[in-house]
């Protein structure tokens, strides 16, 4: 017999997911679809999986297909496993300006893979993203919830040893 | 020194805490609003102030709020589009972080004006670290009895809430936020019905900038009359410009508007000058979507006026000669960048971000991303420099919203005023990596 695991909410995103719930009226609930996917990401290991989605489907009492063509759309919403740190680098004018294309190189050298790929040790993922709004402290990355600015290839280093230290998954909620 | 309305404060420790801003004149507006004057006198204010809608379109704030429906009995909604995305834009994330009370005492004060009891913060997702800093922010002002019931014993009632887009910068057209607010895919909408007559849930709605909210601060505490004496002609007011490229000193800046850009580019005031001592080749003077401009063009219009930081300076000679203020994301380019190079992460962009509604923009951002790659690989040829103004040219006006536009516009024109750039790609297709594109990091890294 095989058993799956059940997708359910801890109770403290339990709890999260009552409050975004209460700042819509009763009837427009499916407004809290944005902030229940990243909570689900959140809580399940970075992405968004179809059991996940139907289950974000399931609370808000919406088709499946809702919720699918939303996901699709935006681009923070992983709809396949990523890096335990996934590093979302601007590539936009003022960071390009600034080597962004040199920082994409030296993390793709570090954590030897290339964009879009997982590390051989499962850490880390590079993303090429567009502006993120850092153009004044340019080159940047953000991870998870983190802006890291005025990137140089030292505190490329400093950071990628903290964060292995760390060892938690990446987050933005 | 320049006249300072929003950033006055920004600087002292613990601002972004409710009692460090109510000691330095925070919710004093709020007080005045609710105490002495009807939501129409505060309409009024605005109106007289002369104040345009900081988020790049510059619609005069004042009559955007007079067209708000007011049919009986239908909830009304105030909704602040804090989904910065313009590429050489961060001005409003710099307010939030630093004085999120700002923004918030800008909301009740407006929200009360329009009659809303229910308002929203969209703010983009990327901004996770943003939200919570706001959060943090509406739970003290909630503590303090500035939101929920009765505010300030007036009887007004206000509930404010914060929601995250997902990343997408066609969100920030302002019927796009509405559908994404609703729970749906960022489409824009067909208008009219404008969201003053059907906008959030199909209910009068009206949405602005972080900036613009936050002017209404400065202006009902010292009237719109005031507000309007500052600026130059219809410029009224300061802007928060976001400063970025090749300059000394990179950041946000708020200027009284009409300040000379030659000041705004070299003096130690702002951007203290190009970096290493190089030339300045060229601005984006209003985030992405502004035609760029040469040094000569950015520095004196065609008329030989020096060209000032204004909604009409910045537009003067149209798009022949001139640019827009936009958003104020101010991009400055050295002698040594590749105006193409830049404009393909441009036009990689608009590609990315195309909602994918409207056939032309879905289609022709594709288009010209991949003939831009041309020339970046060396491969363009002569008739591809006319195949790009062809397709920038069947997307303009041909769109629902004006993501078209924005798309087009860079391309247009940094051909208008690069063209030569161009063709040295095609004839000497080495000579792009011969350019150095590295400030910073020197092209440290081998390929």
């Amino acid at each position: 017999m095989t058993t799956t695991t059940e997708i359910k909410f801890s109770d403290s995103a339990q709890q999260q997911v009552q409050e975004i719930l209460n700042q819509y009226p009763a009837d427009k609930s499916k407004s809290a679809l944005l902030p229940l996917l990243h909570l689900a990401q959140a809580e399940f290991d970075g992405w968004l999986s179809a059991p996940v989605m139907d289950y974000v489907a399931s609370i808000l009492n919406i088709q499946p297909i809702e919720v699918y063509e939303v996901a699709s759309f935006y681009s923070m919403f992983n709809l396949k496993p990523v890096g335990k740190y996934l590093i979302e680098v601007c590539q936009t004018s003022s960071c390009w300006m600034n080597g962004s294309e040199d920082i994409v190189r030296y993390l793709e050298r570090t954590i030897q893979a290339e964009t879009g790929q997982i590390s051989p040790d499962g850490m880390f993922q590079i993303k090429t993203v567009e502006c993120l709004g850092s153009c004044g402290t340019a080159p940047m990355f953000q991870i998870g919830d983190k802006f890291y600015e005025n990137l140089t290839f030292e505190k490329i280093d400093t950071i990628l040893d903290d964060l292995r230290k760390e060892n938690k998954r990446s987050r933005y909620v | 020194m320049s006249k300072k309305l929003l950033l006055t404060y920004d600087h002292i420790p613990g601002i972004n805490t409710l009692e460090v801003y109510r000691q330095n004149n925070g919710y004093k507006s709020l007080e005045k609003a609710l105490k002495t004057m009807k939501p129409d006198d505060i309409v009024e204010e605005v109106k007289k102030s002369g104040l345009r809608g900081r988020g790049g379109a510059g619609f005069p704030t004042g009559m955007k709020w007079s067209f708000l429906a007011k049919p009986e009995g239908v909830p009304r909604h105030l909704v602040c589009n804090a989904d910065e995305s313009e590429p050489g834009t961060f001005k409003d994330r710099y307010l939030m972080e630093r004085i999120p009370h700002l923004l918030i005492e800008g909301m009740i004060v407006s929200s009360y004006a329009l009659g809303a009891n229910t308002s929203y913060i969209y703010v983009r997702g990327e901004y996770f670290y943003i939200i919570k800093i706001l959060q943090n922010a509406i739970k003290e002002a909630y503590a303090a009895g500035l939101l929920g019931k009765n505010i300030l014993g007036s009887g007004y009632d206000l509930d404010l809430y914060v929601q995250p887009g997902g990343g997408a910068y066609i969100c920030g057209e302002e019927t796009a936020l509405l559908e994404s607010l609703e729970g749906k895919r960022g489409n824009p909408r067909l208008k009219p019905p404008f969201p003053a007559v059907a906008g959030l849930w199909g209910r009068p709605t009206v949405v602005n900038n972080v900036e613009t909210i936050a002017a209404v601060v400065p202006i009902v505490n010292g009237g719109g009359d005031e507000y309007a004496k500052i600026g130059i002609g219809k410029s009224t007011g300061t802007k928060l410009i976001s400063a970025s490229g090749h300059i000394n000193k990179p950041g946000v800046y708020e200027i009284e508007l009409g300040v000379p850009v030659e000041e705004f580019i070299y003096s130690d005031e702002y951007c203290g000058g190009i970096r290493n001592g190089k030339k300045l080749k060229a601005v984006v003077a209003g985030g992405s979507s502004v035609p760029i401009l040469p040094t000569e063009l950015i520095l004196k219009t065609a008329k030989g006026e020096p060209r000032l930081m204004s909604y009409e300076s910045l537009s003067d000679g149209g798009f022949a000669t001139g640019t827009m203020l936009g958003s104020g994301g101010f991009i400055a380019m050295d002698e040594d960048t590749s105006i193409v190079k830049n404009l393909f992460t441009f036009a990689r962009f608009y590609h990315h971000e195309s909602c994918g509604q409207c056939s032309p923009c879905r289609e022709g951002t594709g288009w010209m991303e991949k003939i831009l790659k041309k020339f970046i690989d060396g491969k363009a040829t002569m008739s591809d420099i006319d195949l790009l103004w062809d397709v920038q040219s069947k997307i303009e006006g041909k769109t629902i919203c004006p993501l078209g536009e924005a798309a087009a516009w860079p391309v247009a024109a940094a051909i208008r005023h690069f063209r030569h750039e161009f063709e040295e790609y095609v004839k000497n297709p080495q000579s792009i990596h011969d350019v150095k594109h590295y400030f910073r990091l020197n092209n440290l890294v081998e390929a």
